[in-house]
């Protein structure tokens, strides 16, 4: 796994989301309780890459983002949709070194 | 081949069409042929609210008749054609238009008129009786000319016309012979509260007086003369003196009658002719006539069921009555005049707040056996159902009219109702009935008013119905939960309550001291619509921005595909040409789908989210503001053009709405507020359909609240008449605040009112009347958030931190790929599916 370098901590925002591109693909980072994570921001349900502006929570212990399209909720950690289980959306690994946030690829 | 038998219905009023909707619901419409005769130009409308004809209401808005009825259940109806004969040894019915028909069965429901006493002058010019549209109408004439309107008869029919005359802007009296008003249901005290609460709302009373003769007047159209020889100069003259049977018709027929009138029927509702039933006002039942429509509509299902062959029986009908008159509060019910043996007494009288209560009781104490409500009538649906259904009274039975000073609960519960308990006089549903459908699947008070209908008619008993419903659902082992979400085991309207005075300014101080968790995207939203309502802090502070919805966050509306469409705010819907054509360059420079809004207004489609603060950028410097279509909080107020353009405009509406626009501009609330303003009562503006609708008016501003359009429309209610702009937007201001701070989150103000326990009624006493003693804070809090007005998008584009996340990639000047559009009548749309797969299969190629 190669880690690339997306931005700096400075360009998160506390308990929501931004958009990266990374390797061509958009990859939806999340700040939440000083932890990232990294999912794709296409929005199955709804068609569109959206997810990064979806209202941040958690629901029965799972940290989750909303879909701002149609409220689906998607867990953050593993990409399963809380309503529809066999939906799942890509998870990318992600960390935070000094700093910059970065995002696993495989090569 | 043999016919089917002909039932024949003379006279379309409510009884009558109640008697036929009845038949459509059953099996008899196969059975017989059905005919009815209507001498009216119009089929049935509703005669109890017939004052609201002059608070706005047409002739449309009170039929009773649903499109298509009598097609749908193949009824023959003759309008405008009134029966003239009744042949019984031929058994046909013939009509003033030569229509001869045979009948197998005939049912009057001839109704009533109105009795004009025998005065001499009572046929002078200007004296009218209270009974039809067209009587109305020619009261609306007489109105135009005169300056005093005069109603003889200080009953409950002649206090609702005096509500119609003081509506038509007349100055208004009631001549009533008896020594009190509503003698019939009042006594003496509650009476002369009555007469003290009406003479406050501007009207004469003159009671204790004989009218002697009806002369040219001096300075108005007529002169009453009274037997103690006073003299009141008025112009129209309306006589309500009580109704008489219209049973002429039946007279002639040679039926029985009562010696004073009435055809006389027994508990079948059958005539002495056993092919031929009588039904309301035109009944006499026992030596009774009743008034009022609930027994007609009771005398009704009684011949239903007789033609059915099942047995029924009329057994007399309860008399009570609950009402509001002219915003009065009146109740009465079984023998308010304690004349039962031994009965005991008691009263309550509370002079300041104008209220008057008195219960009759059995003289064991048990039993309830009548009452009176002046000013405040909120417990005629508990003492009602004591009554009638003869629950033995507490042991302090004057506990049910003291007022409540600590939490003691001395209501009713439903719980201790019988399934035989009438719930819904008006369309004779049962607590069992109700049960029933909660058990069938009902688990709303709307359910239960489509498959029961109960609520639907007079809406009386709504709050009692709500009690059974939450009952029912709490025994089905149904928790009513009312929590938020799982973070907040509060009501919207607690949390509002908690934020506002414990001074919370954050989501975090919130859930740190009142929730638990992170919270979600149910409780995040809802908290920063509440401190925005309360702080109006702005929306994309550090602390705010991770809050808010969707549409809030970018303060754009996302459309389907992730692009955004923007709203400038165009107040009123006035725009000069400079600012319409800088929207339009604005559009052509940004390549835009642009769409007019219902809401008088311009929509600009498909902006990118990097686009948006440079078309803010553009649209700010010529001169626009935000329009807030993204947040929960006003959208626009529609008006029409108004007086200054208009033929027809009694005011300046555009005016006005600009002048409203920009007061509550910004104002965050549970959910979208839309406004109208209309010059004239042609309403072009729809106001009525909108949450506060305002109507010009010869006599000022009528204001309508809690209309709504959209997926369940509702007309708005009449909330206050006549007001000059200064009280008009006090009323507004206390109105908008106490939505604000207590409705559900996503609830619009229809669907708030039509839950708040008291209804319109108690929303009327706490806006109007302060009777939470709430106004001053109400408009505080509004006057605050008019003073911390900002324009968000001006405020965004002036912050270079708050434009970072204005960008689709954080790492990147890309734009998304997956934003395609193509071309249709002239302008972009978002690429449906099949043009996607082109669009891709061409860019590979």
């Amino acid at each position: 796994m190669n880690w690339l370098n997306v931005c700096s901590v400075s360009d998160l925002q506390n308990d929501s989301g931004i958009c990266a591109l990374v390797n061509g693909e958009q990859v939806a980072i999340f700040y939440v309780k000083n932890t990232v994570y990294a999912v794709s921001n296409f929005d199955p349900f709804g068609n569109a890459n959206v997810l990064s502006r979806g209202v941040v929570g958690d629901l029965k212990g799972q940290i989750v983002v909303a879909s701002p399209l149609y409220k689906q909720h998607f867990n953050l950690a593993t990409g399963v949709c809380l309503e529809d289980e066999n939906v799942i959306l890509p998870v990318y690994a992600s960390r935070i070194e000094n700093d910059t946030v970065q995002i696993g690829v495989t090569l | 081949m043999k016919t089917k038998p002909t039932l024949v219905v003379i006279g379309n009023g409510m009884v009558g069409q109640y008697f036929l909707s009845q038949l459509a619901e059953s099996s008899l419409k196969e059975t017989y042929q059905i005919v009815t005769f209507c001498e009216e130009i119009r089929p049935a409308y509703d005669r109890v609210h017939l004052s609201q004809f002059f608070a706005g209401k047409t002739a449309d808005d009170l039929s009773l008749v649903p499109e298509g009825f009598f097609e749908q259940n193949g009824i023959r109806i003759h309008l405008n054609d009134k029966v003239i004969s009744v042949n019984r040894a031929n058994k046909t019915v013939s009509s003033e238009k030569g229509i001869t028909i045979s009948y197998d069965k005939v049912v009057f429901a001839t109704g009533s008129y109105a009795f004009v006493p025998p005065i001499i002058g009572n046929n002078r010019p200007s004296c009218l009786v209270y009974r039809t549209i067209e009587d109305l109408e020619q009261m609306v004439a007489a109105a135009k000319t005169g300056k005093i309107g005069t109603v003889v008869g200080g009953g409950l029919l002649g206090l609702e016309a005096a509500k119609a005359v003081k509506d038509l802007g007349l100055e208004t009296h009631v001549v009533q012979f008896a020594p009190r008003l509503m003698e019939m249901q009042m006594d003496d005290a509650g009476g002369a509260m009555l007469r003290h609460k009406i003479e406050n709302l501007g009207i004469r009373v003159h009671t204790s007086k004989n009218t002697r003769e009806i002369v040219a007047g001096e300075t108005c159209v007529n002169k009453i003369c009274f037997v103690d020889g006073e003299e009141l100069e008025t112009d129209l003259i309306l006589f309500s003196a009580g109704i008489r049977p219209r049973d002429e018709l039946a007279r002639n027929s040679g039926l029985a009658m009562g010696a004073r009138g009435g055809i006389e029927i027994n508990n079948q509702c059958k005539t002495s002719d056993p092919d031929i039933y009588a039904i309301g006002e035109c009944a006499l039942w026992n030596g009774m006539i009743y008034g009022l429509v609930a027994p007609g509509y009771a005398m009704a299902r009684a011949v239903i069921s007789d033609l059915a062959g099942e047995e029924a029986h009329f057994t007399g009908a309860d008399m009570s009555t609950k009402l509001k008159l002219m915003g009065v509060d009146v109740a009465s019910i079984g023998d308010a005049h304690a004349k039962s043996k031994g009965a005991i007494v008691y009263t309550y009288q509370n002079g300041a707040a104008e209220i008057y209560k008195r219960l009759v009781v059995s003289s064991d104490k048990k039993k309830l056996l009548g009452a009176v409500l002046v000013g405040d009538a909120s417990g005629y649906g508990t003492l009602l159902q004591y009554y009638l259904n003869a629950i033995e009274l507490p042991e302090n039975p004057d506990s049910l009219i003291l007022p409540h000073r600590s939490d003691e609960s001395v209501g009713l519960g439903v719980d201790a109702l019988p399934k035989s308990a009438q719930i819904c006089s008006c369309f004779n549903v049962t607590k069992g009935d109700i049960c029933e459908a909660i058990e069938a699947g009902c688990k709303t008070v709307d359910d239960l008013k489509l498959s029961t209908k109960a609520a639907t008619g007079c809406g009386g008993c709504g709050a009692l119905l709500k009690s059974v419903l939450n009952s029912e659902l709490t025994k089905q082992g149904y928790e009513v939960n009312t929590d938020l979400c799982e973070h907040f085991v509060f009501t919207r309207q607690e949390l509002f309550d908690l934020i506002r005075v414990e001074e919370i300014k954050t989501f975090t101080d919130l859930i740190e001291k009142h929730g638990k968790g992170l919270g979600c995207d149910v409780c995040k939203p809802t908290v920063g619509n509440m401190l925005a309502s309360q702080w109006n802090e702005f929306i994309l502070e550090n602390a705010h921005v991770g809050l808010q919805d969707t549409n809030d966050t970018f303060l754009a509306n996302m459309q389907k595909d992730g692009t955004y469409s923007v709203v400038p705010r165009i107040t009123g819907g006035e725009i000069n040409p400079d600012m319409l054509i800088a929207l339009g360059q604005v559009g052509k420079k940004y390549n835009l789908y642009t769409k007019i809004t219902g809401g008088q207004r311009v929509d600009l489609f498909g902006a990118r989210v990097d686009e948006l603060p440079h078309i803010w950028k553009a649209l700010i410097d010529a001169g626009f503001e935000s329009g807030h279509a993204y947040g929960k909080s006003l959208r626009t107020v529609k008006s029409c053009v108004g007086s200054t353009w208009c033929r027809f405009g009694v005011d300046d509406s555009v005016g006005l709405a600009i002048e409203l626009e920009n007061r509550y501009k910004g104002l965050r609330s549970p959910h979208k507020i839309k406004f109208a303003v209309s010059g004239c009562t042609r309403e072009c503006a729809e106001a009525q359909s909108k949450d506060v609708g305002i109507i010009a008016t010869e006599n000022g501003w009528n204001l309508y609240v809690c209309g709504n359009g959209g997926m369940k429309p509702r007309h708005g209610d009449l909330f206050a008449t006549g007001l000059d702009k200064e009280t008009l937007i006090k009323y507004i201001d206390r109105f908008l605040s106490f939505y604000v701070r207590t409705a559900e989150r996503l609830q619009r103000t229809s669907v708030w009112m039509e839950n708040m326990e008291g209804g319109l009624d108690y929303l009327k006493s706490v806006v109007i009347d302060d009777k939470l003693a709430l106004c001053d804070q109400l408009e505080t809090q509004m006057q605050y958030v008019i003073d911390t007005y900002q324009c968000e998008w001006k405020t965004t584009i002036e912050d270079e931190s708050k434009l970072k996340r204005f960008r689709h990639f954080i790492n990147s000047d890309q734009h998304d790929e997956n934003v395609i559009f193509v071309e249709e009548r002239g302008q972009i749309r978002p690429a449906n599916d099949i043009e996607r797969k082109h669009f891709r299969l061409t860019e590979v190629a």
